[in-house]
């Protein structure tokens, strides 16, 4: 029996399916949910989150947030979150430069302009990444098939 | 009977009238379309939230869990945020979220301070006399979250530090464009409420308690008050669409109701210059006969 899996973001819905298994940035940890789990709430921290059904596997950033387990139902609520196959790569290279731009310029330190900064390149740099290692695995090849014709 | 100048007058200036309240009704339709997108856009996440909410609020146990859960013996006090319009000419939208405020705690047992959401809201509140310990007006058009999570904020503060000891939340649910509910929610203490039925058989049925990671209480003490102001969040985004659907409508029957009375003040003033053609005909016809009887007599 699988278990359903939703995600939302403050902004929209993100995912709504069935998977065997969900895996959770949780904020002591990744942790593997499957169905049947007891219900446990945690908060989650940046990260991916890898849905898996049938042989399929799905991924998306979050940005931390919060996700709520039932037997049947995982729900995450989060901060922001997206498909890795819907990431504008030229969009968080670019928002990494700036990023990495104003940190070389020299913000005050433990200022919020600072934080602001920091986190929006942690950001950018965990969607980059997540292309680089979701992107190419092969793992959905509906996909795939779309983006080579 | 007014003079033929001062009907002309009347007529331009209804005619004037019905063009600016269908510009205004224009203006509402823009913003409307604004509105119920935003509110379309964060209604799952609030929801799901809610949902979230319930089940722990659902627990064994919950009378310890956490402050923000637990119901208190006595109410001596109960705080309501009424969520209002900033602006008139909305048709009954004000009004009608005020009434139904009165309606439910002008009779309470016991004593009732309001934070208002709106300047019409704190106006009205105002005038009968209510107590209104907080005030937030001037919302920007589309508010974000950070604009209006302190109204959140304070409902759950004043409700720690004992202030109150209980909080409710009167904002007009978005339904569709001709209709706007005025809907009661109870912040805190949070708890199952009876409208949701299907929540509350869930919530029965979830016995087992939680596992908490990180521990217990850090997780909710980060996500009820976040939880809580989300509702806030979201109950002034829903209020904000029907305010606009209001105006829409209420713009609406104006431009039209202007264009019936210049057309039945054009009718009447139509009349009015026929009448006085007509009369001044026949004063000429009679001088002139009046006029042939006399040379005929000498």
């Amino acid at each position: 029996m699988p278990i359903r899996c939703e995600i939302v973001s403050q902004d929209r819905r993100v995912y709504q399916g069935d998977a065997d298994m969900v895996l959770l940035p949780g904020s002591e940890g990744v942790m593997g949910i499957l169905p049947h789990h007891a219900p446990l709430l945690t908060t989650l921290k940046l990260g991916v989150i890898t849905v898996r059904s049938g042989g399929n596997e799905e991924y998306f950033t979050i940005a931390g947030g919060m996700a709520e387990v039932q037997p049947d139902l995982i729900t995450i609520l989060a901060d922001a979150a997206e498909n890795v196959s819907e990431i504008d790569v030229e969009r968080a290279q670019a928002a990494r430069e700036r990023a990495e731009e104003m940190l070389a310029k020299g913000v005050p330190p433990d200022t919020d302009a600072y934080l602001a900064v920091e986190a929006a390149l942690r950001r950018s740099n965990l969607r980059l990444e997540a292309v680089r290692r979701f992107r190419k695995a092969g793992a959905k090849p509906a996909r795939m098939t779309e983006e080579s014709r | 009977m007014a003079s033929a100048r001062e009907m002309r007058m009347r007529i331009r200036s209804v005619k004037n009238i019905s063009q600016v309240t269908r510009a205004l009704e224009a203006v509402s339709a823009s913003k409307v379309r604004k509105a119920v997108a935003a509110v379309q856009e964060t209604r799952p996440y609030a929801t799901k939230a809610w949902q979230v909410l319930t089940h722990v609020a659902g627990q064994p146990g919950r009378g310890t869990l956490h402050p923000l859960l637990t119901s208190r013996p006595e109410v001596r006090k109960t705080l309501v945020v009424v969520v209002s319009g900033d602006r008139g000419l909305a048709g009954a939208y004000n009004t009608n979220i005020i009434r139904f405020t009165a309606q439910h705690f002008d009779r309470y047992p016991n004593p009732v301070a309001y934070v208002a959401v709106g300047r019409k809201g704190r106006d009205m509140l105002l005038r009968r006399r209510k107590q209104v310990v907080a005030e937030f007006s001037n919302l920007p058009a589309a508010p974000s979250f950070a604009n209006v999570s302190a109204i959140g904020r304070l409902a759950v503060d004043d409700f720690l530090k004992g202030e109150v000891d209980e909080v409710w939340l009167v904002y007009t649910d978005f339904v569709n464009m001709v209709r706007q509910e005025p809907v009661l929610k109870k912040l805190l203490p949070l708890e199952v409420d009876s409208h949701d039925r299907v929540e509350a058989y869930q919530a029965q049925h979830l016995n087992a308690a939680y596992i908490y990671e990180p521990e217990e209480r850090q997780i909710l003490d980060t996500i009820i008050p976040r939880f809580t102001a989300l509702q806030v969040y979201q109950a002034i985004l829903e209020s904000l669409a029907s305010e606009h659907a209001a105006r829409m409508v209420a713009m609406r029957n104006a431009t039209d109701n202007a264009i019936e009375l210049a057309d039945h003040l054009q009718l009447v003033y139509n009349k009015a210059r026929q009448q006085g053609i007509t009369n001044d005909l026949l004063d000429i016809a009679g001088g002139a006969e009046a006029l042939a009887r006399a040379m005929v007599q000498r």
